[in-house]
Formats: structure tokens, sequence, C-alpha cells
């Protein structure tokens, strides 16, 4: 068994397919440099990230794979939960690499289809940030939304609510990462929240952090949601999976 | 606004899909893709994309389905104009909705609701609100303001809710096919007059870019599914119609004796017709052959597609390395983009069973019908059509329950 250890970053990545092509030696394993060995290996293999070896191993990229599949590569980083990924998304870059054509459409290969369910999931996530992000008007007029995503997927939202909401400020938080990003209706800012002592870290804003007519629209919406439901036809089950539990929490009109 | 979210909340449509429109510079909102976003959902399972509010739900008309009714003793509101734009904008400001959907009780005359709905989507555009408008068009409306509304809302539409002219006069008896389809065509004629238009100038003002929908009631009145289906279909032949919704009926107005007491909305016959309208539109399955002469009602059993199948036999096992998408679509089991999968990855290699399973086709139904290398042939040719509907129907036993064969018991 052959390891490689490396930083666990994208571009850590790129440099060990580089270097795997390089000394001609391909892993089996891939490691953080910090984790724990296994007791059995055959030789173990430290790469150090370089921005021109990565540079290099996604031009090559460019020229096998198409637009698509690249974000689908770049976009399933973002991932988390899958112990698996990296390796796999190693051996998915390793076959486009060696293959004559482009293997993005081959999902009979286990690989590809694994590689296209996991990039599933990232845009599902993405797109349940859209859906259920829920901003509240806080007393300095910033709309602020807290969230706590399955996968690292706040960036990949960015260019929707910046161009929808281009005409406020607005503050999206991961709780779970501890970082967001705040636009000033100018550009967006990656920033992380340093003072621990503040309401916003609470997710819900309290009556003296939210804008006046915050709490009348709240109500309203708590109004509307209740009135539009058919009482005949309540469905418990399908509304559990499609607004799935664990995005209750900052959810305005399920508290 | 409780009062006036009840009353509308019987309206089906909550698609926001169709349109793209960018944000104007430092305006509010966007409508992204062509495709909806659902921002919440409701307790009943459905989806809340939009704002579903009616302007007022006082009405002169007493139709017999319609909860709103002139007759009914209900309490009444109605919102203001400019009531109606802060409570849109202020929501769709907090990311709860993607628009407003709008529709009204008839007040006074048609012409005098249709220019008051009319008013609040062009309050909302003269604000920068590009968000998604889909404005009620009211039945026996102007046509000055059917084009006038047009050019404010994405989508339009008028619901026909009786698929039957008979029927319709019975429950409705203020209300005609005449003045349900008058509207709709002004609507089909102005988004082609438009389409011409925007080909001369590219800067024209668009008109009812995400096209027009429609609503019918289940349940209500004696209409077979082959009504509904037909008329669903000749209404899809006109391009601008993008949506037809079916409504289970729900027994609102309980003490009308015309209308059937239920006690459950039809919720399967509901789901059977949205399935069989789902074949029309992207399973290219033509109307007669989901319902005819023959065959007038759809099978609550089975879904529309097993029907088909079941009944023809001869189409079948279709070899999945083969077979064209066409024919793989019609396959039990094999859905849109399972098939897309399969026609893509077969140029690699020949699939097999396994793959298939793992492409996301449903092979507990799909093994009947279909043959690849190493599938053992038991297929619908040598079971026969009514042994695989059985095999289907019958739920396997679940894991843990011991299947133990009951000992008939004499008392003596």
């Amino acid at each position: 068994m052959i390891i490689f250890t490396y930083d666990k970053t994208f571009e850590g990545l790129l440099t060990c397919l580089f270097d795997a092509y390089a000394g001609k030696v391909f892993p089996d394993v891939l490691q953080e440099e910090t984790s724990l060995l296994p007791l059995f290996y055959d030789g173990v293999y430290s790469i150090v990230s370089d921005p021109t070896k990565a540079e290099r191993v996604w031009k090559g990229l460019q020229k096998k794979l198409s637009p698509t599949a690249l974000t689908m590569l770049s976009a399933s980083w973002l991932a988390d939960g899958f112990p698996e990924r990296d390796m796999l998304l190693f051996r998915v870059m390793h076959k486009a690499i060696d293959a004559p054509k482009t293997i993005e459409l081959n999902f009979g290969d286990a690989d590809v289809l694994q590689l296209s369910r996991i990039y599933k999931q990232v845009r599902y996530e993405r797109m349940r940030v859209i859906q259920f992000v829920r901003f509240q008007k806080s007393a300095d007029e910033t709309y602020f939304a807290a969230f706590e995503p399955q996968h690292n997927v706040l960036p990949l939202t960015i260019d929707h609510f910046q161009n929808r909401f281009a005409g406020q400020k607005w503050l999206i938080y991961d709780m779970n990462r501890q970082y967001g990003y705040y636009y000033d209706l100018k550009s967006v800012s990656e920033i992380t929240i340093t003072d621990k002592g503040t309401p916003l870290l609470k997710g819900i804003l309290d009556d003296q952090s939210m804008a006046e007519d915050e709490r009348l629209f709240q109500k309203l919406w708590k109004t509307y949601f209740k009135a539009i439901a058919i009482k005949e036809r309540t469905n418990p089950r399908k509304h559990r999976q499609d607004m799935p539990v664990r995005y209750w929490k900052y959810l305005i009109e399920k508290q | 606004m409780k009062i006036l979210a009840e009353s509308a909340k019987y309206d089906v449509s909550c698609s926001s899909s169709g349109t793209v429109r960018r944000n104007t510079n430092g305006g509010l909102g966007n409508t992204v893709g062509g495709i909806g976003i659902c921002h919440s959902f409701a307790e009943d399972g459905r989806c809340i994309s939009l704002l579903k509010i009616m302007l007022t739900n006082n009405c002169m008309y007493d139709c017999a389905y319609c909860i709103n009714r002139r007759s009914n003793d209900i309490p009444r509101a109605t919102l203001s104009v400019s009531e109606l734009v802060t409570l849109t904008i202020e929501f769709y400001r907090r990311n709860y909705i993607e628009g407003l959907f709008l529709s009204s009780g008839v007040l006074r005359n048609p012409d005098y609701t249709m220019e008051r709905l009319v008013k609040v989507a062009k309050d909302l555009r003269s604000q920068y609100f590009n968000g998604y408008i889909h404005l009620k068009s009211i039945p026996g409306a102007s046509r000055e303001l059917v084009t006038e509304a047009g050019l404010y809302a994405d989508r339009l539409s008028v619901n026909i809710e009786i698929p039957n002219e008979q029927s319709l006069k019975l429950l409705a008896p203020e209300k005609s096919f005449d003045s349900i389809f008058q509207p709709m065509k002004f609507i089909h004629q102005g988004i082609l007059e438009n389409g011409e238009e925007r080909k001369k100038f590219r800067g024209a003002p668009r008109f009812v870019p995400a096209g027009q929908s429609t609503q019918m009631i289940v349940g209500a009145t004696p209409e077979t599914d082959q009504d509904i289906l037909y008329l669903s279909s000749a209404l899809y032949k006109r391009p601008t119609m993008r949506r037809v919704y079916y409504s289970g009926y729900v027994a609102v107005n309980s003490y009308d004796t015309r209308l059937p007491a239920l006690q459950q909305p039809p919720l399967v016959r509901e789901n059977r017709l949205y399935q069989a309208d789902w074949l029309m539109r992207f399973y290219q399955f033509k109307v007669e052959e989901i319902v005819n002469d023959a065959f007038p009602n759809l099978d609550l059993d089975v879904d529309p597609k097993l029907s088909w199948a079941l009944r023809h036999p001869e189409f079948f096992p279709v070899d999945i390395n083969r077979a064209d998408y066409e024919m793989l679509l019609r396959v039990p089991g094999i859905g849109v983009k399972s098939a897309k999968l399969i026609v893509m990855s077969r140029q690699y290699g020949a699939l097999t069973s396994f793959q298939l399973k793992k492409i996301g086709v449903v092979m507990k139904k799909a093994q009947y019908f279909i043959t690849c290398r190493e599938l053992p042939i038991m297929s619908i040719q040598e079971l026969k059509p009514e042994i695989v509907k059985n095999l289907l129907l019958t739920p396997k036993h679940k894991k843990g329950i011991f299947n133990q064969p009951e000992l008939p018991f004499d008392p003596i």
C-alpha cells in the first residue's frame, strides 16, 4: 500500500497527481500530514503543495474535460462527510488524464458515478441554502441570516445572493464552520465574527438587535405560513421530506 | 392577511419558473435560470414559492365549488394596493418568497377588479422589483387590461376549474366557457405578437415571458379522466400554455347538494392525473395512448405508464443497449434522467443490470420489461401481464416479520 501525505487542500491534491505522474508511483491512500499512519504500508511519500504544479495539472485537465466536469471536481471538494472523497477525486482525475477521450459521461464507471452523486449532494445543499436562508433585518439595516449547511457550500451561493439582493446590506453566516459573507452594497467579503458576545452568534436576533418592523413581518410570515396550508390535505411526511428538520433551527416560520 | 391567504390557498399553482430576468442596477430581485425556487413547504407538503394571496375575498359570483362564493358567510377582507406592494417587497427582502401570486374575488365587475390587480403589478415594477409576478386574469376582463397585465407579469392564468361546459353551467351559472377561453386567447395572441415584435426590435418589452397556466378541479363533477386529459392535451397544443394544474376537490361547501359529499379529497386520482400530464409533457406519450374510449379512467392501483406497459406487452422486453431513447422512456422504472444516462453511458460499453441499478433505474419494476446482457429472461412475455401486475402490487414482507403459515384452528 502506497500512502501520500499532503496538506488537505485542493492545490495539494493536484500536486499529488503531478508528483504521482512524475515519480510513476500512484497512491492507494491519501492522508493528511498530521494523521497517524496505518500499521502496515509499502511506502509513504510526503507531498508539498506547489501552486505551479497544481496549475499545470489543472490546465491538463482542462484539455481533457468539459467546463461542467471541472466544476463538478472543484465543487465536490466542498462536500463533507465522505472520508473517501479525496481518493475518489484523485482516481477520477487520474482516469481522465489517462483516457484517450473524455470519461465524464461514462456513468457505468463506479468512480464517475459516485462523483456525480457527491456533486449532486453539493448542488442540493447549495439549493437549500438559497431556499431556506431567512434574513432578519437588524437594527443597523443589515439583513442577517444564519445557516448550518451540511457541506461547505456558502461560496457557491454568493453570486446568487449578490445578484438578487443587490440593494440591501446582508450577512450570511455559516454557524458550523464559523465564517460568512458580508455585502456592503458594493462588494462581498469573507468575514469571521470574533466578538463571542454578539447576538448574531445565537442565529436568531433578539428584540434589541432587530429593526423596528422586523417583528411585525416575522409575525405576518408565520400567519401566512399557517393560513396557506390546507388542513384536509395535511401531509407531515412530505413536509419533512421537502424541508428536513435539520434546517428548522433558523427558519422563522418554524420557530 | 390570514383571511386572504386562507381564501387563496386552494389555488394549486406555485411555480415560479419560465423566466430569466437579471436584477437591474441596485434593484431588488431576479428570477434565476428559468427554474423556480421553493422557499418553504407548508404542512400539507405543498411548496411555498410565491406569496399566494387575494386582493379581496369579496366576490359577486356564486360558484358552488368555491369557498369565497357570495352566499358563504365567511369573514371578508380587502388589502389596499400599497399594503400589498409593501408586504411583497418586505417578504422578498427576507428571502421568504420568490414573488407574488395575486388573485382576487370579482368586485363590481371584472374590469374593475382586473384594473386593481394590474395596478399592484405596475407599482411593484416601478419600485424596481424584479421578482416573479403571477396574476390571475379575471374571466371576462377586457383585452386592454389583459394586455397591460402582460407587460408587468411573468405569468398570467385563467382557471377553467370545471372541464365541461354543462357542469360549469350547473355549478357556476354566472360563468361561461367563453368568458374563460376569451382571456386565454388574448394572452396567447399577445405572446405570439410580442414574439414577432421582439424579432424586429430587441428592446421591445416582454409580454408574459413565462406563458400561461390553468387549473381544473378533479372530483367535483362526473367527468372522466379522459375528458380532463383530452382538454389538457388540447391546451398544451398551444405553445404558450405551460402548465395545467389539477386540484383534488376539497368539500368546502358541503351543504351544496349539487356537489358530491367527499370525506377525503381524491388525492390518488389527482396524483395519477399529474403522472399522466407528465407522460404527455416529458415522455412523448400521446393522450389517446394514456386514456381512450375503451379505457376512460386512469388505473388507481398502478401509475399510467406501468398501466400502458401492461396493456401493451408486445413492445417489451426492450434491449437496454440498443433501444432508442423514446423507447427507453416507455419502460416502467426508467425516468427521463436514467434514460439520458443510459444513452450516454452505453457508448462506453454494454450496461449490466448492476450498473443500471447504480444509475438509478428502479429495477423492481424495470426487470420485467428489459433485457440487457445477463438478465435472466423472465420478462412480461414469459410471465403474463396480470402476473406482473400482481407481483408489483403485492408488498414484500418486511424484514423481521416471520411469515408463518396459519394453521386452521377448529374449536371442538
